[in-house]
């Protein structure tokens, strides 16, 4: 057997994973292993300009991809600097394993230069963490690290390594396991067929059903499953946030997506059904509404890798604990075979409800002769790249907007930080993704808020030519904050004005970019065009929008799924 | 109402910090936690006592389930079960008082442990229920140190917690 040093070894674990591309930025208790990295060309590195933003990109790349990404920092504040995106990646159970250095393990516990208790720090927002003991035992963690993070209910892991554990001079037999042997850790690998069945006879016994899909659903790469059995039943599907993309938007089977911001016939479908098969989703607050009112005439099955997602907000009649690709594959097989078909009559005249509340509202906004309304960016970027490109966003008006008008026929193409609603994570999102996706558009559609959460990036940019087109929907204002304050606090914007925003032309210009800024709505169109054709820089289009929107429908806070303002003067 | 979970968890440097985290990261209660290693050394025993609607409960459940160091657990409450807390305490012992306790502990089945001219020290073993009854017995006004254990449970007949 080989011998090599724990810093050796961690990167031949790296590349024995099959590790490509990995996020970081070096620091003393991480110079063995950033030493490692240079004496090999298997593993590349990507040097960005704040750590928050490698996990971002690690998180952008998982979420695209679903493969683990993979971060690489050094002790104390560069493991701190990562916790929002360990904690972004957390909440949306994105796959991920975080390389942390500390300091030598006789130091630990001595407030030690660039100490920090990293395992205690990251422990309530990671799925686990590890932390090395001896350099021999590297291998092995870091397999048991990529094995729990994308199995089951995915999530980041963490790996805490004392500088002592890579260093050069002590050698040991590496061998990359094969297998992990975890007592501890279960995850269900099929749903419980009695439960299946019981859940299929409901199903086709329903007369007002919908579908509540979710994140899960993109995770367990389960999108296929679920478009052919809700194609096969015919029934409504509605999804979330997360779970955008899972079922094509341009099918007419489909409602939008549903909660705070969803459609009126999503919310409405939903209120008004008798049965919801949830999938993949976890009765969020910004789902449900008041949970207490939430969709009074329903039973509810509900499939989920985690127990713990069922019954926790929302009971559920029929749990189902497994994987959703393997459930909804055995509940295809069921329908397919049960000599009950759906109640014909009753979908008809419950298509016809649905039909006249999609009429009713559907998805609309006030144009302007003169003002770009940010809707009208999103559906011309939409109707620009073929509803083709990947998107990620970051947190306001902006990120709904892209959600609301930009209609996925894909999963994996909405990149968006739901579960935490991080500003700053569209950017770094972008990234990972243009890098290895080099042949596809990459849009950041972001605020003049958010942008600059992680503008330093733009040097990363440059560095690896990434040629992301940032569409900054600026409407000089913490946009979604001040919608808040108009509602609910008379108008009284407290600290939610951007003032002194930059020259974001300049700032492009001065990393390297190109510039465009829209403000007249004729220029819209041909100065979008023009960003999107240069296929190989970045584009930074700063463009001026109505800084008067609001988000809508919206739901009213505190009510049930149906209680919505659809504009600043309707309410349903 | 109070429930009682046993919990398996791999004995490792911190599971049990998980273990507590998670109670305070998700506001659930604890009201007595003991920790312990059994008699397989890689496995740790660790009974947490806390009160919840059911709801609470089968989250804490599922939730310690979730933590990849917690190999099995149970909530004795479900079934016939033996719950027992140990107490050491420290009594004022003067004068008639000495023979007053003595009596006292005898009728709880304690045993003095310890003895000087002033103090009994007395152990006490039983539900809690039991502890808390003897010290209302003894008199708030002659206790003046408490420790108790938290409680232990164990599941009555053939069941047992066990890989
Ligand atoms: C890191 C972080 N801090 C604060 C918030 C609260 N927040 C939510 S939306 C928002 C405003 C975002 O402004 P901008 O990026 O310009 O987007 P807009 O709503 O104007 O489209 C703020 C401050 C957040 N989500 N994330
Ligand atoms: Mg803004």
């Amino acid at each position: 057997m080989e011998l090599l040093s724990g810093a050796d070894m961690l990167i031949r674990s790296l590349q024995d994973q099959g590790i490509e591309y990995i996020y970081g930025y070096p620091g003393g208790a991480a110079l063995h292993i950033y030493d490692a990295l240079f004496r090999q060309d298997e593993v590349k590195h990507i040097l960005v300009r704040h750590e928050q933003a490698a996990v971002h990109m690690a998180d952008g790349y998982a979420r695209a991809t679903g493969m683990p990404g993979t971060v690489l920092v050094t002790s104390g504040p560069g493991a701190t600097n990562t916790i929002t995106g360990i904690a972004t990646a957390f909440m949306d159970s994105i796959p991920m394993v975080v390389l942390c250095g500390q300091v030598a393990s006789t130091l630990i516990g001595e407030d030690a230069f660039q100490e920090t208790d990293m395992m205690g720090v990251s422990r309530p927002v990671v799925k686990h963490n590890l932390s090395v003991r001896h350099p021999s035992e590297i291998p092995e963690i870091i397999r048991k690290a990529y094995y729990i993070a994308s199995t089951g209910r995915p999530g980041p892991v963490v790996v805490d390594i004392p500088k002592d554990m890579t260093a050069p001079n002590e050698r040991f037999e590496y061998a990359y396991p094969k297998k992990v042997k975890l007592r501890s850790y279960n995850p269900a690998i099929r749903g419980h067929a009695g439960q299946i069945k019981k859940a299929v006879d409901m199903m086709l016994a329903a007369r007002r059903p919908v579908i509540y899909a979710g994140g899960g659903v993109i995770l367990g790469k389960a999108s296929s499953q679920l478009t052919e059995l809700v194609r096969k039943l015919g029934y409504p599907i509605t999804n979330t946030l997360m779970g955008i993309g899972c079922y094509p938007a341009s099918d007419k089977q489909h409602l939008g997506w549903l909660g705070m911001h969803g459609t009126y016939e999503a919310n409405m479908a939903m209120h008004h059904s008798d049965l919801i098969l949830a999938v993949g989703a976890r009765f969020d607050d910004r789902v449900t509404n008041a949970t207490e009112k939430f969709c009074p005439g329903a039973r509810i099955i509900h499939i989920d890798i985690d127990p713990a997602s069922i019954s926790k907000t929302i009971d559920a009649d029929v749990p189902i604990v497994g994987p959703v690709d393997a459930v909804l594959k055995e509940m295809l097989a069921l329908v397919k075979d049960s000599k009950k078909e759906p109640d014909a009559e009753a979908l008809a005249s419950w298509w016809k409800q649905i039909e006249e509340w999609r009429a009713f509202h559907g998805m609309r906004y006030e144009t302007s002769p003169d003002v770009i309304k940010p809707q009208e960016v999103v559906e011309m970027l939409h109707r620009l790249t073929n509803g083709d490109a990947f998107v990620t966003s970051d947190v306001g008006q902006h990120q709904m907007f892209a959600a609301q008008y930009y209609k996925f026929d894909k999963p994996n193409r909405w990149i968006n930080s739901g579960g935490l609603g991080t500003m700053g994570f569209g950017l770094p999102a972008a990234m990972g993704i243009a890098l290895t996706h080099p042949d596809d558009e990459v849009l950041c559609i972001t605020g003049e808020g958010s942008i600059q959460m992680n503008i330093q990036e733009l040097s990363t940019c440059n560095q690896y030519k990434l040629p992301v087109k940032i569409i900054n929907l600026n409407n000089q204002a913490l946009g979604m904050v001040k919608q808040w304050q108009d509602m609910n606090y008379e108008s009284r914007h407290s600290h939610s004005y951007m003032e002194s925003l930059p020259d974001f032309i300049k700032l492009a210009e001065a990393y390297g970019h190109v510039g465009i800024r829209i403000d007249r709505k004729e220029d819209l169109e041909p100065k979008l065009k023009e960003a999107l054709a240069m296929k190989d820089r970045l584009v930074f289009v700063d463009i001026q929008v109505d800084r008067f929107e609001h988000v809508y429908p919206m739901q009213v806070a505190r009510g049930c799924m149906k209680d919505m303002w659809l504009s600043k003067t309707e309410r349903v | 109402m109070r429930r009682i979970i046993s919990v398996l968890l791999e004995n490792e440097p911190g599971a049990l910090s998980r273990v507590v985290g998670l109670f305070s990261q998700r506001n659930y209660n604890i009201e007595t936690l003991t920790v312990a290693p059994t008699e397989d050394e890689t496995l740790s025993r660790l009974t947490v006592t806390t009160t919840g609607p059911d709801r609470v409960i089968e989250q804490i459940t599922k939730q310690l389930n979730k933590l990849v160091e917690v190999v099995k657990l149970v909530d004795l409450t479900e079934g016939p079960h033996i719950e027992r807390e140990l107490m050491l305490i420290k009594l004022k012992a003067t004068g008639s008082q000495r023979a007053e306790i003595k009596r006292t502990v005898d009728i709880f089945r304690g045993q003095i442990v310890d003895v000087t001219s002033s103090v009994y020290t007395v152990q006490l073993a039983g539900a809690s229920d039991k502890l808390d009854g003897f010290v209302q017995a003894i008199g708030t006004s002659g206790v003046l140190e408490v420790v108790r254990s938290g409680i232990s449970g164990i599941a009555r007949g053939e069941k047992v917690l066990s890989l």
